[in-house]
């Protein structure tokens, strides 16, 4: 059952006039409603965007209240993002100097976060014209997350790809095959202490190649370049 | 011996006659097909499996990844502006739209907006990659089903485009030219006459596809009916551009989101089919590419002056957040999730593209049709490899 | 045959080399005229221009090629039965040229059951390219073969039947008495222009045409091959020798169905007899024996340019869409014509 949120409810940009952004504190205020103590914390941008963060057990449930009581019927995404911050740095480090000292503390984004990897997705209300972020803390000892196959239909390829890359477990999702690599492949890549081997090999900017300029101003070029 | 064998023979063979006339269902072994990853209908290295009883297939998997290049991982290493070079490749076809949402992305992160002649280039190159990719599209939606004609008068009439675009950009194909905070450079001399000229002779194609390929009645009977998909099952896959809005869902993200681009400065229309079948997806392509046309007139003669990049600094640093912007690709909806950390380089990019979400309906849209309807329903879905794949 | 006497083994000699320009000739003109150079012209390219003037030795730069080319034959397939399917389509071929007159001497055969040699005899390709996709050992080569074997044999019906209608007017089974009739007779007593079976079987002439473009898998009727899908259906496993053979066979069958359209609808080798005041094809004089065939290769070129247009206009069937379209449109089509003919022909 959709409850229209506005009363135009017409196809023209809706951007409500009201401070606050009366839209998008509506919708959190619905999904509190609904979920109870399973929404944590949201983030709104006025006229512009908004986060709601939910427990991982409230994964699926806030997932049907989206689709059901927001009006979300239309999946645009799910994936993962993997906040610890990636022990290689960017790919620059000189091979022959030992590997410089790095800030391993893990710091998440909007509406917050607890643990390492959380779960995070984007549903839009074709008739509404807005769109929700939702994420999720996935437990780091454990990490599994409901399956939203039986929410969004369009979901299964979604979870295949994350399981592949972060290696989240989606319970009832029974076919969670690679996506694209082949079934032999070990690790996950998308993983920040899974290394980019190309960046291993060749550091950027490429330390083995680059020459220098004749006349000496190499630095200015190198900054240029940046 | 012989007789007792004869007899068993004779009832074995007596028993087959009587199965045949009562209509019991044989026990038939499906046949198992690979579409790909070598084939000329796919448009690239997919890979379909599918499993058909005589003609009809009964279960259908594509097998995508035969293409994947790891974008993700790569945008984690590279600076700001290093990214577009990357994501230029995703969708080779109409390759100034992928770059679009990134740059609009760091933007509203960076709190920047480019100046006003920097958004309508920016949007006028954006539908003129439109009308370059679907007009291959539409010369190749004859060649899937057999009308080998009309894909040498799209290739002639996307090279008019392809060359506008490399005049303005420097390249036909990956023209790498938004920046963040504008352009790299300005419109050369003269690009605007030509590329007025240009957009007539792209009405003029198609109003020859329409009559070459819509009018045909062969073309008709072998799309109409085919391959329908509701408007709640595209909605719950994320079907995205033309195959949402031919199952009548009235959703364009050019028109129903607010961006700094120039969209909202014309006029122009939103098409909807409400069959949903492969007809409907591409005869709304069609609609588009003509509407684009239009679009990219009357941006050419509301053109602002000024400069084409706004004030930024010398090496980008875009500032702690997350944004999302997505945009209507020629595909589909194509966006970019982007989180960074204050760095030189992003910390996560998530990139939604519009094929991954279309073809990841084909197991359900394709079970009980039949093989050339195989090779139509995936013409008319219109997917690009490396725009799944990534 | 001619006004010297030859030796037996020296007509057959004759109409061996006869035979072999008769099919060969027709493949190359075709496949240079219209495969390269019209159907480039009317895809806004210019087509093969480096091998020769304007191309014109791109045929035997082909032929060359794919003459080099290894002969490969995959694993699994039946190897006798692969090397034989592509021979029995060009078999077919030169037995449908047989009985082919190009002049009022100039003939291989002259039997009475022409029209019906001629029908029997256009069936044995279809055994051809069904043993090319079965034997080929690839589920695609399979699948083009299945296909084949349906749109062929349903569309020999709706030939057969059209070709009736004019052996119910023309009174003979036999082709070069087909010529005669149609050079020789009236109009409504005018014989300014013969009497060309197009005029009065103009029905049975369109359904003709749809079925020799079907006999022929050519597009829109092309699922056998269907190249988008199929990559090339039963001739996906051919390379080399073989391969040149099923091209030539394809080329060739369209220009002696062509040849075959043209005697018995256009009037053959002749011009209307009374253009030089013949009356029978005994009249005819000798040098018709040299115009024959010219005029026979212009009447084959018209139509091949028919069959070729539309190859590359149309998109393609489906299976069931074609089969209905044979069984439901055409044979009663062509049925009404034959009753309509039937009884005109008893009136008048």
């Amino acid at each position: 059952m959709v409850v229209p949120l506005s009363d135009t409810g017409s196809t023209e940009t809706e951007t409500l006039a009201l401070p606050g952004d009366g839209l998008r504190e509506g919708i959190v205020q619905r999904l509190r409603d609904a979920l109870g103590a399973g929404v944590v914390d949201s983030l709104v941008k006025p006229g512009e965007d908004v986060w709601i963060r939910v427990t991982a057990e409230a994964w699926r449930a806030a997932g049907m209240a989206l689709r059901d009581i927001i009006g979300c019927e239309y999946f645009c995404f799910l994936s993962v993002i993997d906040w610890m911050p990636s022990p290689y740095g960017r790919g620059e480090d000189d091979p022959t100097q030992p590997p410089p000292e790095r800030d391993p503390t893990i710091r998440q984004g909007y509406a917050g976060g607890e643990t390492r990897m959380q779960i995070f997705a984007r549903v839009t209300n074709v008739k509404e014209h807005f769109g929700v972020t939702i994420k999720a803390d996935i437990p780091d000892d454990h990490p599994v997350v409901d399956s939203w196959i039986s929410v969004y239909a369009g979901a299964n390829w979604h979870e295949r790809e994350a399981h592949e890359m972060f290696g989240i477990g989606f319970a009832g999702h029974n076919d969670l095959r690679n996506m694209y690599l082949p079934m032999e492949f070990e690790g996950h890549p998308m993983r920040k202490d899974f290394p980019l081997l190309a960046r291993i090999v060749k550091p950027w900017p490429g330390i083995v190649d680059v020459e220098q300029l004749p006349g000496g101003d190499d630095d200015e070029e190198e900054e240029a370049t940046t | 011996m012989t007789d007792l064998a004869d007899r068993q023979k004779l009832s074995y063979i007596a028993a087959q006659a009587a199965d045949a006339r009562l209509n019991v269902e044989l026990e038939t072994e499906g046949m198992t097909l690979n579409i790909g990853p070598q084939h000329p209908a796919t448009h690239g290295t997919l890979r379909i499996i599918v499993r058909l009883d005589g003609e009809q297939v009964v279960w259908a998997e594509p097998s995508a990844g035969y293409m994947h290049r790891g974008y993700e991982k790569l945008t984690e290493v590279r600076t700001f502006p290093q990214v577009t070079t990357l994501i230029n490749r995703i969708d080779w076809l109409g390759s100034f739209a992928n770059e679009v949402p990134f740059i609009l992305a760091a933007e509203k992160l960076m709190d920047i907006e480019a100046p006003p002649r920097a958004q309508w280039i920016r949007t006028i190159l954006f539908e003129l990659s439109r009308i370059a990719n679907v007009g291959l599209f539409l010369g190749d939606l004859g060649v899937q089903l057999g009308a080998i004609t009309p894909v040498f008068f799209a290739f002639r009439d996307r090279e008019y485009v392809l060359n506008l675009i490399e005049a303005a950009t420097g390249g036909r194909f990956h023209p790498n030219f938004d920046r963040i905070g504008g352009l790299k450079d300005d419109l050369p001399a003269g690009w605007i006459t030509e590329t007025k000229q240009v957009m007539k002779k792209l009405r003029m194609f198609c109003d020859e596809m329409d009559d070459l390929l819509f009018g045909n009645e062969i073309f008709q009977s072998r799309l109409r009916g085919i391959g329908v998909i509701p408007a709640d099952v595209a909605k719950q896959y994320g079907l995205s551009g033309a195959n949402l809005r031919a199952s009548g869902v009235d959703w364009d993200l050019r028109r129903d989101q607010t961006l700094p681009m120039a969209w909202d400065k014309v006029d122009w229309k939103v098409w909807t089919h409400p069959d949903g079948d492969c007809f409907a997806r591409c005869w709304v392509r069609l609609q588009e590419t003509r509407e684009a046309t239009k679009i990219v007139d009357q941006l050419l003669d509301t053109l602002p002056s000024g400069p084409v990049m706004a004030k930024v600094p010398r090496i980008i640093k875009v500032p702690e957040g997350e944004a999302w912007v997505s945009t209507e690709n020629p595909l589909g909806e194509m966006g970019y999730y982007v989180v960074s950390k204050g760095d030189l380089g992003p910390f996560r990019v998530k990139i939604r593209s519009a094929s991954f979400n279309n073809i990841s309906i084909v197991p359900w849209v394709l079970r009980g049709v039949y093989v050339p309807d195989v090779i139509s329903i995936l013409a008319s879905l219109y997917f690009i490899l490396g725009d799944i794949d990534r | 045959m001619i006004g010297v006497d030859v030796p037996y083994w020296a007509q057959s000699l004759l109409r061996v080399l006869g035979g072999t320009v008769a099919v060969l000739l027709p493949a190359g003109t075709i496949v240079y005229l219209f495969l390269f150079k019209m159907m480039s012209f009317m895809q806004s390219r210019l087509g093969p221009m480096e091998a020769g003037p304007y191309g014109s030795m791109q045929l035997f730069a082909e032929v060359g090629k794919w003459l080099q080319k290894e002969d490969i034959q995959p694993q699994k397939a039946d190897k006798q039965i692969f090397k034989l399917a592509p021979l029995i389509v060009l078999v077919s071929t030169f037995l449908l040229v047989a009985v082919v007159p190009f002049g009022p001497d100039a003939y291989f055969t002259n039997f009475d059951a022409g029209v019906f040699y001629m029908l029997a005899v256009s069936s044995i390709s279809t055994l051809g390219i069904l043993i090319a996709g079965w034997s080929s050992a690839n589920k695609y080569s399979l699948l083009g073969g299945l296909r084949a074997a349906g749109q062929l044999i349903a569309y020999e019906l709706p030939m057969v039947l059209a070709v009736l209608g004019v052996v119910i007017q023309a009174e003979t089974m036999n082709m070069q008495g087909i010529v005669e009739r149609q050079n020789a007779g009236e109009i409504f007593g005018w014989n300014g222009l013969g009497n060309p079976y197009i005029l009065t079987q103009f029905i049975g002439f369109v359904i003709f045409m749809i079925a020799v473009q079907a006999e022929l898998t050519q597009t829109p009727f092309d699922m056998p091959i269907a190249e988008s899908e199929l990559v090339s259906g039963y001739m996906t496993e051919y390379s080399g020798f073989r391969f040149l053979i099923f091209f030539i066979a394809e080329f060739a069958t369209a220009g002696v169905f062509a040849l075959i359209a043209s005697v018995l609808f256009l009037g053959g080798w002749g011009v209307p007899f009374s253009w030089f005041g013949w009356h029978t094809i005994d009249d005819v004089d000798d040098w018709m024996n040299i115009g024959g065939p010219l005029i026979m290769l212009t009447k084959m070129l018209v139509l091949t340019f028919l069959i070729m247009w539309i190859r590359f206009s149309y998109p393609r069937f489906r299976e069931d869409q074609l089969q209905r379209f044979a069984w439901k449109v055409l044979i009663p089509l062509a049925l009404l014509n034959i009753m309509v003919t039937a009884i005109l022909k008893v009136m008048f």
